[in-house]
């Protein structure tokens, strides 16, 4: 029997999706020198909002709900979230000049706490598991590129066959890239990540630009959550579907070397590594052993990464400092 | 037209708490002349400028351009109305090229076309005579060509005043040349600048008019050849001042420390010492001058045990005892047998006080080791405080004040007064006075100075040339790691040992 490696692809890549989200915002977040280290109550509360919204409008519309306006409302939802997650981040470490890590850690935890209560919430009102009517659910999860595309042998499979969220994943981060490279504004918000004071002393508004990055890198990494929600979790809100990811997402950020295109192929593998022990069980491991591979090889990732030197591959120079022009 | 001054301070005060960084300050400059801004530390003249760049808003007063009263609230208004300053601290984005540097924060094509930003740099740089590549990255950079970055990038901006905050502090004395050559360029040009400088014979040199701060007043404007460096010190210090290093014939010296082949790499293999030796006498004060980063740092490190030794030996021979192998011993070793490190980073608190800590605390970080039973003696070290306290004069409320608190200035004294208390045989010293005022250097050069009579081994590492020359016997030369040469200060000149300092003239010098 054959190992088979295209579904394996297809399953890193559908796990990977939520990671890619958060990932891309938080680099986006980490590039403007903040260190936003809630992206896992965002992500909570992307996840937990998004359904929220699409249930919501399951049950006013009823049976005319329309899959794409569903679509919409769970990404506003969610998205909207994070930016007020966001929000609070900025406001408590840019302008009241809180300590960011533990800003961050409270965020995870509010966050945590947020998303879980609006869970439960749901769950209590409907008396069971909350979930949006199956036609909905196609539209969450089906793919987006006719079947004649998805039937050219090995790369239709691999390229075509994947739901809405992944590309626009995709599309997100290719932005990002190019205008964090190319554009006047991507130059000044890296500059205010590597040093606030000398974007500052050219004019820049610093506190602006780390709210306006911090807001949208949270935005997208919350999207992560309501795309893992609704995709990967079937719509279905899960106490502990979440848990991790969030996390998982931090270190992704250093593994991409703050680089929006490495977050492509950097939440692929770990999406993979995440469900390996599913696809490819492995005798001799016990699987709660397995299951940690993801997280050892986050650790190791960590080891490896800070061992490199290259000027460029350092994170930004202020990350995680807190800026105060008329400090002495 | 009467009064059209290029910038003028109308009665500018500015306040941090309670202490007045500026007090009612009326100064001003015309077009194409380049005044000098001269002060002891905390007079207040970076503050002053800082106000002109838009960093700092004056608490009350009103700053003139061209006659006209202008509000600077940020940087932004500061090159609106022509202004650019280069800071004492370069404000570069280290991963980024010069060019891209340079247009930060300018208004224009939302896309980047570099090509053109860089030709624009060229042109600039033609007209000055600057030489710069502008897509080379700063952190490839020296400490001349980072300033450079600088200039073209207020010059960029179309600025016709340009402050400079002591920008000759890191030049070697070609560089500085060079320098002022480009500001006599720019001064032809008919552009307005302000050199901010505590180095008096710099100011003679090059500024047409020197304006004098005390204490955060205006003391003085006067013509720079109608005056002289004498009167200028009095004016800034507000009495006379002796500027003269004692210097004694070192008699009586024997050999206290020899080092030799010594090689340290650093952890990415590049050698930041390489075959370093040479020999400190007792009773003598050798000097270690060279473009910062060349490897002071990491010597005096490497004596004291702070950082891992490839290869190479130092010998220390204490008075009376037999001579030991230092490397291989752990700091605290050294520090016992009598090799003291007052070390002053760039970051004064980061390496040897903390700064949350009043002076007695500090003190006791020398000697916590040499209380006995559980609990600590506070009383040697409040008296050692006290004795610190009294001799440098640290302008401090309290001695259990925390230093973090203190000015720069005074927070050294404390560095440097604990070191010198523990009556080492070999003193090292690294930018003992950087940053402080004219005064308390000279304070401080006579204490070294009076260890030297005591016999002690002084290695001072300095920036100051001319203090090199006048308070040392022998100046090491550094470049790039490597010794460059050994000279007696009392036959060489500044130019000789700027020589020495970049590689090429140092091979040249020694055949």
């Amino acid at each position: 029997m054959s190992f088979n490696y295209i579904g394996l692809i297809k399953a890193a890549v559908l796990n990977g999706t939520p990671l890619l989200f958060g990932t891309s915002g938080e680099i986006l977040t980490e590039k403007s020198g903040n260190l936003n280290l809630g992206v896992e109550g965002l992500m909570f509360m992307g996840g937990a909002f998004g359904l929220c919204g699409a249930f919501v409008y399951d049950n006013i519309a009823g049976d005319s709900a329309v899959g794409f306006i569903a679509v919409a409302i769970a990404f506003i939802c969610a998205f909207l979230a994070g930016v007020l997650g966001s929000l609070i981040f900025s406001f408590l470490t840019v302008t009241l000049r809180a300590n960011q890590n533990v800003t961050g850690l409270a965020l995870t935890i509010f966050g945590t706490g947020v998303g879980q209560f609006v869970g439960e919430l749901m769950r209590l009102k409907v008396g069971g598991n909350v979930s949006v009517s199956n036609s909905l659910k196609s539209a969450f999860s089906g793919a987006v590129f006719p079947k004649a595309m998805q039937k050219i042998p090995v790369l239709g499979e691999i390229l075509f066959s994947y739901n809405f969220f992944v590309y626009i994943g995709v599309v997100i981060v290719v932005l990002m890239w190019w205008f964090m490279n190319h554009t006047r504004k991507g130059l000044y918000l890296r500059a205010v990540g590597e040093s606030p004071s000398t974007a500052d002393a050219a004019g820049i508004n610093v506190t602006r630009c780390r709210y306006i990055a911090t807001c949208l890198g949270g935005g997208i990494s919350a999207l992560g959550g309501m795309v893992h929600t609704m995709t990967i979790a079937g719509c279905v809100w899960n106490h502990n579907a979440l848990a991790g990811e969030g996390w998982v997402a931090v270190a992704l950020v250093i593994f991409c070397l703050w680089r929006p295109l490495n977050a492509i192929w950097g939440s692929i593998l770990f999406g993979g590594l995440l469900i390996l022990y599913l696809r490819l069980p492995l005798a001799f491991l016990p699987t709660q052993i397995y299951k940690i591979v993801p997280y050892i090889a986050t650790a190791v990732v960590l080891v490896i990464v800070s061992m490199r030197r290259r000027r460029e591959d350092q994170p930004p120079e202020s990350l995680g400092l807190n800026y105060f022009r008329e400090e002495r | 037209m009467e009064n059209t001054h290029a910038v003028e301070f109308r009665g500018i005060s500015k306040y941090f708490g309670d202490v007045a960084a500026n007090d009612d300050v009326d100064l001003y400059l015309d077009k194409g002349v380049i005044m000098s801004l001269l002060g002891e530390n905390g007079s207040g003249k970076t503050t002053l400028m800082n106000m002109l760049a838009g960093i700092y808003f004056p608490d009350s007063g009103e700053i003139l351009i061209d006659g006209k009263p202008v509000m600077i609230r940020s940087p932004k208004d500061a090159f609106e109305n022509r202004i650019g300053m280069i800071h004492q601290h370069f404000m570069l984005v280290d991963v980024f090229t010069a060019a891209e540097n340079i247009i930060l924060g300018i208004d224009g094509a939302e896309k980047l076309d570099l090509k053109v930003i860089a030709d624009k740099v060229r042109e600039i740089s033609e007209k000055y005579g600057f030489e710069i590549d502008p897509n080379k990255k700063i952190y490839d950079m020296s400490v001349s060509e980072k300033q450079t970055v600088e200039i073209i990038k207020v010059l960029y901006r179309g600025a016709d005043i340009l402050i400079l905050d002591e920008p000759t502090a890191v030049l070697t004395p070609q560089e500085t040349e060079k320098l002022f050559n480009v500001m006599r360029a720019m001064k032809a040009d008919g552009k307005s600048i302000i050199i901010i400088t505590h180095k008096l014979n710099e100011v003679m040199e090059i500024s047409d008019v020197v304006a004098v701060l005390r204490k955060g007043k205006h003391i003085a404007t006067v013509r720079t050849n109608e005056t002289s460096e004498a009167e200028l010190t009095e004016m800034m210090v507000g009495k006379k001042v002796e500027l003269n290093i004692y210097r004694a014939e070192p008699v009586d010296i024997k050999p206290r420390l020899t080092v030799a082949g010594l090689t340290c790499k650093d952890g990415n293999g590049v050698a930041r010492l390489d075959d370093v030796g040479f020999i400190a006498y007792g009773g003598e004060i050798l000097g270690i001058a060279g473009i910062a980063g060349s490897g002071q740092k990491e010597l005096l490190e490497a004596v004291a045990g702070l950082r891992r030794i490839d290869s190479g030996s130092i010998i220390y021979s204490p008075e009376g005892k037999h001579p030991e192998e230092l490397v291989g011993k752990s700091p605290m070793e050294i520090k016992d047998a009598g090799v003291a490190l007052a070390f002053v980073p760039e970051d004064r608190l980061g390496m040897g006080l903390v700064g949350g800590m009043g002076m007695t605390g500090n003190m006791m970080l020398r000697s916590w080791n040499k209380s006995k039973g559980f609990f600590i003696d506070k009383k040697a070290p409040r008296e050692l405080a006290e004795q610190v306290y009294d001799f440098l004069e640290v302008a401090t409320p309290d001695i259990e004040y925390p230093v973090r608190k203190l000015s720069g200035g005074n927070v050294q004294k404390v560095l440097v007064g604990r070191e010198i208390a523990t009556s080492p045989s070999v003193l090292m010293s690294a930018y003992a006075v950087r940053g402080l005022d004219i005064n308390t250097s000279y304070v401080i050069y006579n204490l070294m100075a009076d260890q030297k009579k005591k016999g002690t081994a002084v290695i001072f590492v300095g920036e100051d040339l001319d203090v090199l020359i006048d308070l040392c016997d022998r100046i090491l030369v550094l470049c790039g790691g490597k010794v460059s040469g050994i000279v007696d200060a009392r036959t060489t000149t500044k130019e000789e040992i700027g020589l020495l300092m970049t590689s090429v003239g140092g091979e040249e010098n020694r055949r």
